[in-house]
């Protein structure tokens, strides 16, 4: 079966057309088939649609995101509630460790994102992963900071990314691998993500399931929620009408 | 003594303008260099096959043990020659005969 590549975190200046476009047909050449840009929450669902007719055009699956950065677990539930029905993945970037614990509970979140650049602020350890284990979220690396740093910076994030990945695979989360890139020089090839994933210590089974099959499970899950049709998991609506 | 296996890796070049042979492989032995060392970039026993300039493609030879190693590095490259760029690989194969039989096919 044909693979469906996928990048969760693709950040496009909406703003700009000609550049959205331009930045669209290449991620279309380098062989992704669905994306998922992040929205600001007060965006608008004509901006989205828009965004979702051009990637139609270039052959892309697209999915709507939202990077949510909660400073208080009240916070969190609150924007939660009001925004999980209307984006398709919903990611939170743990800032304290409150949220992340919080976030990993929770099953409404898709992805758990931490600052790359802010060792200290990275809360993936034993017990985050085993909260994440029992709920549906995974943990989301962005490739692109791998690439801007150098030198001992890079040293300390991949010596990081290599212990929360050992975590993440004992206690069985499920790794997503996206770019994270708004130029178009920071975009790979999907099996090139995979291959910057073998510097964290993912094997190449692992590492390509990170850029297929965990991102596409979590979009896959979540349009159903969003489905009319959809009852509780499991369970969806087939038919209606009297003739029931 | 055991046959060394190797791989072909055939590169497309993104970048404005035209790099030339030695600018492009400054970037890609600065790229090993960087991420495993010399001792690392000892063992890959890289070679530059073929490079076009004009199409900015390049065919390399490395050993099958450092694949993964290579294609890491390659893929850490975001400048070339004081310019931004990046470098896809568009193929890997044991052969050039089928390495070029695969481009020829995509």
């Amino acid at each position: 079966m044909k693979k469906t590549f996928t990048d969760l975190h693709f950040r496009l200046n909406v703003k700009d057309p000609a550049a959205t476009l331009l930045m669209i047909n290449k991620v279309a050449t380098l062989g992704y088939r669905l994306i998922a840009v992040p929205f600001a929450p007060e965006t608008r669902e004509g901006e989205v649609s828009k965004l979702r007719a051009i990637c139609n055009k270039a052959e892309i699956d697209f999915a709507s995101r939202i990077d949510l950065r909660p400073r208080t677990q009240d916070e969190l539930m609150h924007q939660l509630r009001r925004l999980r029905r209307k984006f398709e993945v919903v990611c939170i970037v743990c800032e304290n460790k409150a949220v992340a614990r919080q976030a990993a509970k929770d099953r409404r979140v898709d992805l758990l994102n931490f600052p790359l650049l802010d060792f200290r602020r990275r809360f993936f350890d034993r017990a985050e992963a085993e909260l994440a284990s029992n709920s549906l979220a995974a943990f989301e690396i962005d490739v692109r900071t791998m690439l801007v740093l150098e030198g001992p910076a890079r040293i300390r994030l991949l010596s990081s990314l290599r212990r929360e990945v050992a975590i993440a695979k004992e206690f069985h989360v499920p790794i997503v691998v996206s770019s994270g890139a708004a130029e178009e020089r920071f975009l790979r090839r999907p099996r090139e993500m995979a291959a910057l994933a073998f510097l964290f210590g993912l094997d190449e089974a692992s590492a390509l399931k990170a850029v297929t099959h965990n991102p596409v499970a979590i979009v896959k899950r979540n349009r159903e929620k969003l489905s009319s049709k959809f009852v509780a998991p499991g369970i969806r609506v087939v038919k209606e009408g009297k003739d029931c | 003594m055991k046959r060394v296996k190797r791989r072909y890796l055939a590169l497309q070049i993104d970048i404005d303008g035209a790099p030339s042979r030695k600018e492009f492989m400054d970037a890609v032995w600065s790229a090993v260099v960087k991420l495993y060392g010399e001792y690392g970039a000892s063992l890959t026993s890289l070679v530059l096959i073929d490079y076009v300039s004009e199409k900015k493609t390049a065919v390399i030879r490395t050993s099958l043990a450092t694949l993964d190693l290579v294609r890491a590095s390659l893929a850490s490259i975001t400048c070339l020659a004081d310019r931004d760029a990046a470098v896809h690989v568009l193929a890997v194969s044991g052969t050039i005969k089928a390495l070029c039989k695969t481009l020829k096919l995509s």
